[in-house]
């Protein structure tokens, strides 16, 4: 271990917990709801993003259905709290291990599926996932589940009044994505994941155990979008299954992790902060007509950084870094 | 509908299975092409059967431009090249969708009194509905033309040669650039008849494309990349396991069937049915 290499990761650790420091102090300065709204929103896909990157940028099995394991977690906290009555916060955890399993379960057979046939694979999974809980009349069906209000309290994390509770607990949520891949980064599994990515045949010919290192990393993965989950379910009090299990969603989850930089540290985060904020206000400053302007400046802004910068934006801020990350 | 399934797969066959690049935007080339069927029809009232040729050509010109302005920069990016091929091509449809939003509205539209719309002929006691008819027809020509394009000319060649080793070919004095836009323009005028068959029989609207552009996927994936007659069988296994899953499972789920087969056939098969690649 070269002592260049431990410098950056302390490093790396300082600047983090800088930045959620000045990130925990920002709502007392700005009041507005609506810029908080975006804030949390920005937050969570920065968790998500980080926890999709995991996965697909350091094990290198692209996943499109990722969506599956967010709406897992969402609708096992929702149906836990509304049929059964069982608070939010153990919902967060079965919604996780649930996903984590069935990630492992689906992982068994996917795994051995290479390059598109894998990633099709994924997004066909997430569709029936889909289709089954838009069929499934306990769950709601197509309809979804409001979730009742029952006041604002942290045990049943349910906050009517204000959104700063959510903001703090989805800032705990992308730092503890943040620091595991932090921390999966310097581990056994990070450096087993890297030469899974980068040489399938040759990791397994130094004793790599591919398959596991995939599980491995597809579990880690599905848990923590799955928490991510459980929280959005939270945050909006209703969810239908389009809009937390759609394909579109995988896509929206893959999004800022490549913009940013595709199996970096900081990559996501930078691709969130990045591309949330632009998304929420295109969406409200030019999207109220519901004529697509914004779609279109979305869009055109997604291709434009692909092409400009495949590597990611990551790489705007130091090369170095990135060569010492290979 | 399998064979139907098979004509929009089969465009998709070409860029997806063929030259190996990852197009999101399929769906939105299919509406499209239905967008442009539709006007031809309002506006000059040209049947469907007489534009679907220039809805093709205006694809194949959408198609080549495509490549020229995004693909070919996305292939060209030396890290992650899968990725930005996915999201350059899917920030296009995003940005197809809002332009067919802003300039189409997005009211469902349909084409009636067409020749062929809502007509039915009946085969031997079975009556069957005219559009999806003529459309198998024309997929199995599209089909056809396609294999014997690929395999019996020399464009085919050069096509499949570019994929292999864009290097080698280049010093055998083949533009990539030029065999791979015509590729898609292919690709994309294939699309446009598919478009312009279903606009007869199906509403057109600015999303109407994803559905669609999953199950052409699924059809190229479970047929295997890189063969033509794999992309035709699977569109045909796709249809019958669509009507099959109809009678058993709800409407709503029929499309689950579709996926569960793709499933079992790469767990099985992890290079699809006929796939080389």
């Amino acid at each position: 271990m070269d002592k260049q290499f431990v410098e950056r990761r302390r490093r790396d650790l300082i600047t983090a917990a800088g930045l959620a420091a000045v990130a925990a102090i920002v709502p007392l300065f700005v009041k507005d709801v609506y810029v908080q709204n975006i804030m949390v929103l920005t937050l969570m896909y920065a968790a998500l993003s980080q926890s999709w990157n995991i996965l697909s940028g350091y094990c290198g099995q692209i996943s499109l259905g990722h969506a599956l394991y967010f709406g897992l977690g969402a609708y096992t906290t929702a149906l836990l709290f509304t049929k059964f009555g069982v608070l939010p916060w153990f919902g967060m955890i079965a919604g996780g291990l649930i996903s984590a399993a069935i990630a492992m379960a689906l992982g068994y057979p996917c795994f051995r599926l290479g390059g598109h046939y894998f990633a099709i694979a994924t997004i066909v999974i997430a569709e029936i996932g889909l289709l089954l809980i838009q069929n499934w009349d306990w769950a709601g069906a197509a309809l979804g589940i409001d979730i009742p209000v029952r006041g604002d309290s942290w045990l049943k994390f349910q906050f009517t009044r204000s959104k700063l509770p959510y903001f703090y607990f989805a800032l705990v949520l992308a730092c503890v994505a943040w620091f595991v891949t932090w921390w999966l980064e310097d581990s056994k599994w990070g450096y087993w994941w890297r030469a899974v990515k980068d040489n399938p045949q040759a990791a397994e010919s130094l004793g790599v155990v591919v398959f596991n290192s995939k599980m491995g990393a597809a579990a880690v993965s599905a848990f923590l979008v799955a928490v991510g989950g459980s929280f959005y379910a939270q945050f909006v009090s209703y969810i239908d299954p389009g809009s937390v299990m759609g394909f579109q969603f995988s896509l929206l989850m893959a999004l800022p992790a490549v913009l940013g930089g595709i199996g970096t540290l900081w990559g996501p985060l930078l691709g969130a902060v990045i591309l949330i904020p632009i998304t929420e206000l295109t969406r409200s400053y030019i999207g109220g007509s519901g004529r697509g302007v914004d779609l279109i400046v979305y869009g055109a802004l997604i291709v434009l950084i692909a092409l400009a910068r495949p590597e990611g934006l990551v790489g705007l801020f130091s090369r170095r870094r990135k060569e010492a990350t290979r | 509908m399998g064979l139907l399934y098979g004509l929009i797969a089969v465009g998709l066959a070409l860029i997806f299975g063929l030259m190996d690049v990852v197009n999101f935007a399929h769906g939105e080339f299919l509406m499209l092409a239905m967008y442009v069927t539709f006007f031809l029809f309002t506006f000059f009232a040209i049947d469907p059967l007489l534009s679907a040729p220039l809805a093709a050509a205006a694809l194949f010109v959408l198609g080549a431009a495509v490549y020229l302005v995004i693909v070919r920069f996305a292939m060209r990016a030396k890290a992650n090249v899968g990725m930005v091929q996915i999201f350059a091509t899917f920030g296009l449809a995003i940005v197809m969708r809002g332009l067919a939003q802003l300039f189409f509205t997005a009211d469902y539209r349909s084409v009636p009194n067409s020749w062929l719309g809502g007509k039915t002929v009946s085969v031997a006691g079975i009556y069957l509905p005219q559009p999806q008819l003529f459309g198998a027809l024309v997929a199995i020509a599209a089909f056809g033309g396609l294999y014997l394009f690929i395999n019996r000319t020399d464009f085919g060649r050069a096509l499949e040669a570019t994929r292999e080793d864009p290097g080698a070919v280049a010093l055998v004095g083949i533009d990539k650039n030029r065999v791979f836009a015509l590729g898609w323009g292919l690709g994309g005028a294939l699309v446009g008849l598919a478009g312009a068959i279903m606009a007869t029989f199906f509403y057109i609207y600015p999303d109407v494309g994803a559905s669609f552009a999953l199950i052409a996927y699924v059809t190229v994936a479970l047929g295997g990349f890189g063969s033509v007659f794999g992309a035709f069988a699977g569109g045909i296994v796709v249809g019958l396991v669509e009507a099959t899953t109809a009678l058993i499972l709800p409407p709503s789920l029929k499309s689950v069937g579709i996926y569960a087969v793709y499933l079992l056939v790469v767990f099985i098969r992890p290079r699809g049915l006929f796939g080389s690649m």
